[in-house]
């Protein structure tokens, strides 16, 4: 996945000049993740560069550079380390277009490694995609494989709109099953992963359909997307899986045809419950699905605490609980 | 307990709080043309007695003195003097309006209307600024229309933010005026990265910035000032010091420590410490600052010291916190009165030339007004329903679609 980000910003840096990339160590060292490796060299250090380390800064620049006609994409090095630039994303980045009739716009998209999984304790784990979506005037991007980390990526920096890129380091090298204790296999030996080369992009607000199913909807984006198919799949679960892919704008038509279709949802994060992403979709397809629901809406998130290290196995929601999920749904 | 001393708590108080007899005895006010005037191709190092004076050029006897001088014509000085005055006359004739129910808040700028006016003059069209809510005068300098600004105060059918702001949060992208918004500071480190943008596509613009003394103990200050130093940003970062940010007086924001200008020291860039009321002191350090940020020396904090002579807003009454008479003793008096003097001491202008000017731009606002009046006052007549969900996003989404739909059923 980070050669496909690598790629996305290497083809969009060569389609357009007003595309920049800013970021705490993006520059001579190509990003603590690699994901801006050999760009400095590439289209030189006024097009990819170092800054201070101050999120608000970093994010504010942004916003002004893309009120200019720049189309900045600054990197947040752990999505952790993304509150300093609160104020600027929410009170600045998302209300720029409406508060000026149209007249300055921000065209930024904000890319940031997310998630748990990599033992990376309570500042590198963390999945706050539901702070973002609250927003009006923000869009939320998760990809979960290289091929639509590269696609939506380029949508992304494509968009008028600011757009928050949130990456699943998990994921970064390979998917994950939720196994923790089984090493993690490449990208390359899963063919479905595979990448093409050049140009293209995956539009915002389109959900991709996992596998086809008729026993349960299940939803889920990053990560989650890549547990909860081996999960089904393991369980011998004819489940419909959508990857969201965005949350804002959400594929709405496609959750509404799969619980149509199953009766059944099961909505699967890694953030925290309360006020997470996973109420808002349980309340949409409560709402416009509720005559075709044959069982509650069930949700698998983190737990309501900050995220921990050494039992992060017990804090991530793993095969276990989404198995025990799954059976609760089906017996329903 | 241990035997050593105990602590204490230090908070700064002003020197007079209402009812008491208003004193400025403490500051140091260097006459005009005492201070002197660098090349701009000076290093930030051989610049630091500046943040601790006082750049003046209108003299006591009200001549224009001293190497800060930007010797300017007489018609870009009534310029000048126009802006300041149109935009006295519209703040109180919009506060009346506020008053009168016309409108839910207004904001004046009285006492600080030279350095919107010298900065718009004294930058050139393409230059942006992030203003603050009380930069009026840097519009009415560039001749933005009133009947505009008064539509968006009233927020009726024709206002040009759709109803979506509150008074005076103009956005005014062609008269070089960034949107404005309500929490304060954030926008300064836009500046910042606008600057930045421009010597990155090699253009010839440059950025200023806004932020009150109350507002540089946010982050934001900081940030705009760290970026603009590192990356040699070509912007001028101004603060203005009006004493007052509502109630707390300019010791809340450490202004009893050392000077706003002196800031810059700690940001390797240089700092200019300039009489606010000063029309001409205003232009001239504004000039130093943008060609020192066009020929590539980066980025100028300058504190344009003045004061706030009428209360924060519509919503605030100072005489709860300060003294009544407190303003008639600022010893820098009052800007429109000071270059006024001094027009009228140079002979191009005299008291009856001041009085018709005065009466003209009177009118010019009452007509601006009687014709927003005529589309409707704050509630009487409002932008159409889809504005609401217009400019959220460049195009809607679903949620947008089903919720206007929502409101117009």
């Amino acid at each position: 996945m980070i050669e496909a980000i690598n790629d996305a910003l290497d083809i969009m840096m060569s389609r357009d000049p007003s595309v920049i990339i800013m970021g705490e160590d993006v520059g001579f060292f190509g990003g603590v993740f690699r994901c801006t490796a050999g760009l400095q060299e590439k289209y030189g250090k006024t097009r990819v560069f170092d800054t201070p380390i101050n999120e608000c800064g970093i994010i504010g620049a942004a916003v002004g550079m893309g009120a200019y006609g720049l189309r900045p994409v600054p990197e947040i090095q752990f999505a952790d380390y993304i509150y300093p630039g609160l104020d600027q994303l929410i009170s600045e980045a998302a209300r720029l277009r409406y508060r000026s009739a149209g007249e300055f716009i921000a065209p930024l998209t904000v890319r940031s490694p997310f998630g748990g999984g990599i033992f990376g304790g309570q500042t590198h784990s963390q999945s706050p995609e539901a702070l973002f979506t609250h927003v009006s005037g923000l869009k939320t991007v998760i990809p979960s494989t290289p091929h639509d980390a590269k696609g939506l990526l380029i949508a992304a920096i494509e968009d008028d709109d600011p757009v928050i890129f949130f990456e699943p380091k998990r994921i970064y090298n390979g998917p994950f099953d939720g196994y923790y204790d089984k090493p993690v296999q490449p990208w390359k030996k899963f063919p479905q992963s595979k990448v093409p080369e050049g140009y293209y992009s995956i539009p915002l607000g389109k959900a991709r359909k996992v596998r086809d199913g008729e026993a349960m909807t299940i939803l889920a984006y990053g990560t989650m997307v890549h547990v909860v198919e081996a999960v089904a799949r393991e369980k011998g679960i004819d489940a419909d899986i959508l990857d969201l892919r965005t949350l804002v704008p959400l594929d709405i038509e496609a959750i509404e045809e799969s619980v149509e279709k199953t009766g059944r949802c099961l909505i699967v994060h890694e953030a925290t419950r309360t006020s997470g992403f996973g109420a808002e979709l349980s309340a949409l397809v409560t709402e416009r699905c509720f005559y075709h629901l044959e069982a509650p809406v069930e949700r698998v998130t983190g737990f309501d605490t900050p995220y921990p290290h050494s039992l992060e196995w017990a804090f991530f929601p793993g095969p276990i609980r989404i198995g025990e999920a799954m059976d609760k749904i089906l017996e329903a | 307990m241990s035997n050593r001393a105990k602590l204490s708590l230090y908070v700064p108080e002003p020197n007079a709080r209402p009812g008491e007899q208003p004193s400025f005895d403490h500051l140091e006010i260097p006459a005009a043309g005492a201070v002197r005037c660098p090349d701009i191709g000076a290093p930030e190092h051989e610049l630091r007695d500046l943040p601790y004076t006082l750049i003046r050029v209108l003299d006591e006897q009200d001549a224009a003195v001293g190497p800060w001088n930007p010797k300017l014509s007489t018609d870009r000085m009534i310029k000048g003097l126009r802006a300041m005055m149109l935009t006295r006359a519209f703040d109180d004739r919009l506060f009346r309006a506020h008053r009168q129910g016309k409108t839910s808040f207004y904001m004046k700028s009285t006492g600080e209307e030279a350095i919107g006016a010298a900065q718009s003059l004294a930058l050139d069209q393409g230059d942006m600024s992030f203003p603050t809510y009380r930069v009026l005068s840097w519009l009415m300098a560039r001749d933005y229309p009133l009947t505009d600004l008064v539509n968006q105060i009233f927020n009726n059918a024709k206002d040009p933010l759709q109803g979506r702001q509150l008074p005076i949060l103009y956005s005014a992208r062609d008269y070089g005026f960034y949107s404005l918004s309500g929490n304060v500071g954030s926008r300064f480190g836009h500046a910042v990265g606008w600057a930045m943008a421009s010597a990155y596509s090699e253009d010839d613009k440059i950025a200023l910035a806004y932020i009150g003394e109350g507002t540089t103990a946010e982050g934001d200050f900081h940030e705009a000032l760290t970026f603009a130093s590192v990356y040699h940003a070509p912007v001028v970062l101004c603060v203005t010091n009006n004493q007052w940010a509502i109630s707390s007086f300019a010791g809340i924001a450490g202004a009893e420590e050392t000077t706003f200008a002196a800031k810059a020291i700690g940001y390797g860039i240089p700092g200019l410490r300039v009489d606010g009321n000063d029309f001409l002191a205003v232009w001239a350090a504004t000039q130093w600052a943008a060609e020192r940020a066009r020929s590539n020396r980066g980025a100028t904090l300058i504190e344009l010291f003045t004061y706030r002579a009428e209360g924060h807003s519509t919503s605030d009454d100072p005489t709860k916190y300060r003294p009544a008479d407190e303003a008639s003793t600022w010893p820098l008096g009052d800007p429109v009165e000071r270059l006024k003097r001094h027009l009228i001491a140079t002979g191009v202008w005299d008291e009856e030339k001041h009085a018709s000017l005065a009466s003209e731009l009177d009118i010019a606002v009452r007509a601006a007004v009687k014709e927003a009046e005529k589309i409707g006052t704050l509630g009487k007549s409002k932008p159409p329903i889809e504005q609401m969900f217009e400019d959220v996003f460049e195009e809607h989404d679903w949620r947008l679609v089903e919720q206007l739909r929502e409101v117009r059923d």
